[in-house]
């Protein structure tokens, strides 16, 4: 029997802003443990939470970018559970009455545009860190409080995704949007954006969803395919042997490439939610709401589309820039700067994203400026290097930061134009080749190459290629 | 002459004319304290030490500066209900769990006293976590009525109560979730206010139902309740709850002419079972407020009945998360256990006292899958009825009488096999938190035991000026607070 699975997304955003959710505290990753707490957001007798006006602000701005309706009626709940990360015993969360519902995203799936719901997207606290075993140094567990507090939001998606393929533009989809909106860093690895998977499968061509089994601890996007990848293939193969799928919730290993059963106790929760009764409700001004709306920047499908229009760069390449909002802007500058656009486009997808890519940098810690790429484009341009020598340049600038103009003088690579010297090597290549300038007499035209590489390779590619070509057919004529 | 006996407005006096200074007031209070404390039993903690330090720099402040236009609780030592928490000194909860916690930060209602120049006299002792209504479920000791040592002094703010009107202190800080303050106040015979919820900021009191308590008064008279709730009413921006409201001069209302103001008197309120001569002495407050101008109007508050069962459904609902973070993990109690879960269950067995035990798993379980509806969900909606009850009252009336307790202070360990009892001893004041509105409880008689009797003044949100104003005439036109116990 063929199957298709059914896949729907929970991600946890670490919102980026200064404090934490309730409290004064920094929420900066990073720092010792324990020096970024307060007794508020530590859990102590007696003290309230304060919802930070910044966190309710980058969820509408959320909700809008991904469609939402945003709840002109919201409230905070609590989730009771026991744990030595959680110092109150319970988390401050939304249940009832998110403070956004309904709304979608668009994804591109092998050129076929796909909209996946978004069921819900609310407000919660983060926990704080234990840290375990031999990390620990002995035998005791420490705990880590700097990041209890830390806003999150949690987006739920409608169970529409069918392939795991389809999760991951997904994922890469909304995480393209938290960054465009400065409202999550995206982080996986670091786990300010956390993904949890819920994934059943059904007969191709029924409508009603099998059972489904709850996912945990994808951190990273390769992940999340790898994951489901498995699991579905779990799922195919107890249904192929006549066993029946467990609702349950199931860990991703990395090391073992497997998901693996939570043991149950862990999962045993009754959460018993109730109203945050030391928050009022939310009741958002309209004005606000307006004002947060005209604030939004352009996202990246708009942006996508005005890339296409605007600088006539083909579909794959704007998908390309849009991707992240910093090369996109890099990209702009560099065409108002005075660059073409595709030229511009191609550097920064041949050359720049390979270094960065080798270099396992992600783009914001690029050292180049756009200007420094205009710069040399006009260098190639003026004819003062070779397109070829521009390469070299091009990752000497990246590495060094030095402009264009100085790595060509420290380096000699200014282009030979001194048609005497040229005609020289010319010369000394034909002298040095007889067989191959006999065989090029007979007819084989394609020897022409031959000889325009070592003249280069002569020149360590310091030669102007058209002064190479016109030479050298006037010399083998 | 004996300074122990003053109001607020009486050391005030003394401290213009230059009669008294700072220190002879604390040395006066703290020896009464020594004089009748190990009887009473008020305190968890005094602090004396601390006291005296703060007088030295409140007294220099007054040498300098006079004591014109400056606050009337300079130099006054109030006590706090230890449920509130002081920066660098102990606040118990008068629970084991909290033994000895020591907050590294202040209460919003005690950094406002201390900015008018207050001395803190101590801590007084409650119910475990305010979880009661005789101090009989204090985890360390039972507060004694002054007016009777055999008797419980009511609660949960018993110790506070206790201690106004034993005259260890000239006034007191409590809470109040169902009661805790108006009840111990009637038990007492002192003026206990609970404010409209919202007025006063519950940043650093420690919770117990965050969406019923309340801080406010107890004082020896009404003015210095006014007095108080001028100092720690007003909205705080650590407290969501509190409310951005405009804050009148409580005081400016008391001398106002009363004649023509409509009292409810809510048919519910009158019940069989009450204690006769409690009844007695209630009906006699309302004629005499008759006699001063005020209009009786009978009225219905159909929904009390429901007011008990709701208010333990909501306040152990609320109770059970709020005590969550007592686990043994980063301050308080630990026991030891072979793991986690096993720490976790001997820290909050042994932890916490019985009743507070109980009032966590009535709570866990109304909150439970499958229950929530039928118990969290039941008592929401009769919440609101409860609160409409009192709204559609006020359409009609400006302030409503009735008892505060159905019975006068009753014998250590009377009630205490029997919890449901107990909880009746709340049955007139628990509506009020849960509407949500003032209410202030006032001395009104004596039994024939000579225990103290209180009457109850009901106010619509926000509008404590009017019981305050209903509550000085009467005041003003009995002797009944002026009485003391013989100690």
């Amino acid at each position: 029997m063929k199957y298709e699975a059914v896949i729907g997304l929970e991600v946890h955003a670490q919102m980026l802003t200064e404090t934490k959710i309730f409290c004064g505290c920094p929420a900066k990753f990073g720092a010792e443990p324990n020096t970024q707490t307060c007794p508020v957001c530590i859990g102590m007798p007696g003290v309230l939470p304060v919802l930070n006006k910044k966190a309710l602000e980058f969820s509408i701005k959320t909700g809008f970018a991904m469609n939402c309706g945003i709840s002109p009626y919201s409230r905070f709940a609590r989730k009771n559970y026991f744990y030595p990360d959680l110092p109150k015993g319970y988390q401050i969360s939304q249940y009832e009455l998110p403070i956004c519902e309904h709304g979608y995203i668009e994804i591109v799936v092998d050129g076929n545009v796909k909209r996946i719901g978004i069921t819900r997207i609310h407000m919660e606290e983060d926990a704080g860190k234990n840290i375990h075993g031999s990390a620990s140094g002995g035998n005791f567990s420490f705990v880590d409080l700097n990041r209890t507090g830390v806003p999150l939001m949690e987006i739920v998606s409608e169970p529409d995704m069918r392939t795991p393929v389809e999760a991951v533009a997904y994922m890469k989809k909304l995480r393209a949007i938290l960054r465009y909106l400065g409202v999550c860093d995206g982080n996986m690895e670091q786990g300010s954006l956390r993904c949890d998977a819920n994934v059943s499968i059904r007969p191709v061509g029924r409508e009603d969803f099998g059972v489904k089994v709850e996912i945990k601890n994808i951190n990273s996007f390769r992940f999340v395919e790898k994951a489901l990848e498995y699991e579905i293939k779990r799922q195919a193969n107890v249904l192929k042997d006549g066993g029946m799928i467990r609702q349950e919730t199931r860990l991703w290993d990395a090391t073992t490439g497997t998901t693996q059963p939570m043991r149950t106790k862990e999962e045993a929760h009754d959460y018993r939610y109730f109203p945050e009764p030391d928050l009022v409700p939310i009741m958002v001004d309209q004005t606000w709401l307006e004002d947060i709306k005209k604030s939004l920047r352009e996202l990246p499908d708009v942006k996508r589309e005005r890339f296409v229009s605007e600088y006539g760069l083909p579909d794959y390449d704007a998908d390309l820039l849009v991707s992240e909002k910093a090369i996109a802007d890099w990209f702009e500058d560099a065409v108002k700067l005075g660059g073409q656009p595709k030229v511009v486009s191609n550097w920064i997808m041949g050359e720049l994203l390979r270094l960065l890519n080798s270099d396992n940098k992600p783009f914001e810690e690029c050292l180049l400026k756009p200007e420094q790429l205009v710069g040399m484009l006009k260098l190639i341009e003026d004819g003062t290097i070779s397109g070829k020598i521009a390469k070299a340049v091009f990752e000497e600038m990246y590495r060094t930061g030095k402009e264009s103009g100085v790595i060509i003088k420290e380096k000699g690579l200014v282009q030979i134009r001194d048609t005497g010297e040229i005609e020289r090597i010319v010369g000394d290549v034909i002298a040095k080749h007889p067989k191959e300038v006999a065989r090029f007499k007979e007819g084989e035209q394609k020897l022409m190459g031959f000889f325009v590489g070592q003249v280069m390779k002569a020149t360590k590619g310091k030669a102007n290629p058209q002064m190479i070509n016109e030479l050298l057919r006037k010399k083998l004529s | 002459m004996d300074l122990y006996r003053l109001t607020i407005a009486g050391v005030r006096a003394l401290l213009d004319k230059k009669e008294i200074s700072v220190r002879d007031m604390l040395d006066s209070v703290f020896r009464r304290i020594d004089a009748v404390d190990d009887r009473v039993r008020a305190f968890v903690t005094v602090t004396r030490e601390k006291a005296f330090g703060t007088a030295e720099g409140i007294q220099e402040q007054i040498n300098r500066q006079g004591t014109s236009g400056r606050s009337p609780v300079l130099g006054v030592p109030i006590a706090v209900k230890d449920n509130m928490c002081t920066r660098g000194i102990l606040t118990t909860c008068s629970s084991n769990m909290l033994h000895n916690f020591i907050p590294p930060y202040e209460s919003t209602v005690t950094a406002r006293l201390s900015d008018h120049g207050y001395v803190l006299a101590g801590k007084t002792n409650l119910d475990e976590f305010a979880m009661g209504s005789s101090t009989e479920n204090s985890g360390f000791f039972t507060t004694r009525n002054p007016w009777d040592f055999e008797r419980i002094p009511g609660g949960s703010s018993g110790g506070s109560a206790a201690a106004v009107a034993a005259d260890e202190c000239i006034a007191a800080l409590g809470s109040d979730t169902g009661g805790s303050i108006r009840q111990p106040a009637a038990l007492c015979g002192v003026v206990g206010l609970k404010p409209t919820y919202g007025r006063v900021s519950r940043y650093g009191l420690v919770a117990f139902a965050s969406s019923l308590d309340q801080i406010g008064p107890l004082t020896k008279n009404v003015r210095d309740s006014a007095l108080l709730m001028n100092i720690i009413a007003g909205h705080d921006p650590l407290d969501s709850t509190s409310a951005p409201v405009p804050l009148p001069d409580f005081t400016a209302v008391l001398d106002r002419d009363m004649k023509g103001i409509k009292i409810g008197i809510p048919k519910e309120y009158f019940i069989e079972g009450m204690h006769a001569e409690v009844l007695a002495a209630v009906r006699e407050a309302i004629r005499q407020l008759e006699s001063l101008g005020a209009v009786p109007v009978e009225v219905s508050l159909p929904h009390t009945g429901y007011a008990v069962a709701t208010y333990y459904v909501l306040a152990t609902s609320e109770a059970s998360s709020n005590l969550a973070r007592y686990d043994g993990v980063k301050y308080g109690f630990r026991a030891k256990g072979r793991d986690l879960m096993d720490m976790y269950v001997n820290t909050r067995a042994q932890g916490f006292g019985t009743e507070v035990k109980r009032r966590i798993m009535l709570g866990t379980y109304a909150l439970s899958s499958g229950y929530y509806e039928a118990y969290y969900r039941k008592a929401q909606q009769a919440r609101t009825l409860i609160k409409k009850d009192f709204e559609d009252a006020f359409n009609r009336v400006d302030v409503l009488v009735t008892p505060t307790s159905p019975t006068a202070a009753f014998k250590i360990g009377e009630k205490t096999a029997d919890p449901l009892q107990m909880y009746l001893s709340d049955i007139f004041t628990i509506s009020v938190n849960l509407a949500g509105v003032p209410a202030i409880s006032i001395p009104c008689g004596f039994t024939s035991d000579n225990l103290p009797v209180g009457v109850q003044l009901i106010g619509k949100h926000f509008d404590e000026e009017a019981i305050l104003q209903v509550a000085h005439a009467y005041e003003q036109s009995t002797d009944w607070h002026r009485r003391k116990p013989a100690l």
